[in-house]
């Protein structure tokens, strides 16, 4: 136990200091998601009515879709450097040192999100009633892409065009999400309780990141041989 | 004290893989192969590309399945005791497993943490002793290829696993890395380790004694 712990640690912050000096490879996605919603009140029109109606599907598309540029990243370096292989021969089981990519994707791709979630509100014009449920959708649901993401990274990580595929595999997977993050925010727009779908929201945060752990294991040990 | 009884020579087998076939695509890499590894051996696995020195290698150590046949370690097969036979193990691959954004000292770092003997001091010492002195700021990305090899290598002075396997470790270096690493190789046999490698190269084998398996390339 001692093991997995000080092992889930190192993992940490070895990867969050690989992080800090590819700082590009983390501000594009952001950068991205930002360029997405402000091109919709140009491409829609500046009408405060409609953009408050399609600010909560916009943003979440958004996320799912600067999600994805960034998925690959998780372990396709390491699978060309070799780590990855140093990592399964951790002594460890695999599941613990996946949970700790997970976490550091997390960190470095979702809280970026959760940052500038106010702006984005505020671009399209989102009623401020509605921003705190937002906020708990993102905050909800980005482990949610991050852990599902990574099963499919485990499946795709050794083919060479990985990416495209790795979009059409989960974006379909991840529907139910932006149904019900939407569902969501959009119940707090109309002043209804949004509990209902944050926990469904929650539901699935609570199986993704319990049993995203022994997919990707199995994924990798396919991807790595 | 000097005559082994058969006990002391059965305990003393690291690694013992039996009837090992490797199957990739179409093509059979070996088949019925078997190898015991004792304390104190170095083998070297021989074959021309393509021969499946890098598969047993991978099988070996657990990366890959085997398609017929067991690896045993230290007695216990190697899928049922995993963590134990991965705290003994040293892999060094054909990938040095070197992050290129971290200098060589972090990355000696992790690995070291992640075996539990973390590292107290930055290893300045060893840096000097592989060559590397120096270098010990930079991003192992700019380094060169033989540079990035010799940090993966400098793992072999900061573990304690008694079993290495090693994939080409020759690789990239220069004659004094050779010898180097030669070295390197008959002090932890001397302590009781083992090692299994593969290279193109003839490996000096006076400083220990040298077992050899030959793949054949098989059509």
């Amino acid at each position: 136990m001692a093991n997995a712990a000080r092992i889930f640690i190192q993992i940490v912050k070895r990867d969050l200091r690989v992080a800090s000096r590819q700082r590009s490879d983390l501000l594009n996605p952001l950068i991205f998601l930002l360029i997405v919603v402000s091109l919709f009140p140009l491409g829609v029109g500046p009408g405060p009515d409609i953009l408050a109606r399609i600010a909560p599907g916009v943003i979440w598309v958004s996320a799912l879709l600067s999600a994805m540029l960034g998925l690959e990243r998780m372990f396709r370096d390491d699978f060309r450097d070799g780590a990855l292989e140093q990592m399964m021969l951790l002594p460890v089981s695999l599941e613990v040192s996946v949970l700790a990519k997970i976490a550091v994707h997390w960190v470095m791709t979702a809280v970026p999100i959760l940052f500038i979630a106010p702006l984005l509100a505020l671009l399209l014009n989102l009623p401020t009633t509605a921003w705190g449920v937002l906020w708990v959708t993102l905050l909800l649901g980005t482990p949610v892409i991050s852990a599902a993401g990574a099963i499919g990274v485990a499946l795709t990580v050794s083919l060479n065009k990985g990416g495209a595929l790795l979009s059409l595999l989960l974006l379909p997977l991840l529907i139910p999400l932006l149904i019900f993050a939407t569902a969501a925010v959009e119940a707090a727009v109309s002043g209804l309780s949004a509990t209902g779908p944050l926990a469904l929201m929650g539901a699935f945060l609570v199986i993704t990141i319990t049993l995203a752990p022994f997919a990707v294991k199995a994924g990798l040990r396919v991807s790595v041989n | 004290m000097a005559t082994a009884t058969p006990e002391t020579s059965v305990s003393s087998i690291l690694l013992a893989a039996t009837a090992l076939s490797s199957i990739r695509g179409e093509r059979t890499l070996f088949a019925d192969l078997s190898m015991t590894v004792r304390a104190g051996e170095v083998w070297q696995i021989e074959g021309p590309n393509g021969a499946g020195k890098s598969s047993l290698l991978r099988i070996l150590t657990g990366l890959l399945p085997a398609q017929a046949g067991t690896v045993h370690f230290q007695g216990e097969s190697i899928t049922q005791c995993r963590d134990e036979y991965h705290q003994s193990l040293l892999f060094i691959g054909h990938k040095s497993g070197v992050k290129p954004e971290l200098t060589a000292i972090e990355n000696l770092e992790f690995y070291a943490a992640v075996q539990g003997q973390p590292l107290v001091e930055p290893p300045y010492e060893l840096l000097a002793n592989v060559g590397l002195v120096g270098l010990e700021d930079i991003p192992a990305q700019g380094l060169s290829a033989g540079q990035q090899r010799r940090i993966a290598l400098a793992r072999l002075w900061l573990t304690q696993a008694p079993l290495w396997i090693l994939d080409e470790p020759f690789t990239a270096l220069d004659v004094a890395g050779i010898a180097l690493l030669e070295a390197r190789f008959a002090e932890h046999v001397g302590q009781g380790g083992a090692i299994i490698l593969t290279s193109h190269q003839p490996v000096n084998a006076e400083k220990f004694p040298l077992q050899r398996i030959a793949l054949r390339y098989q059509h």
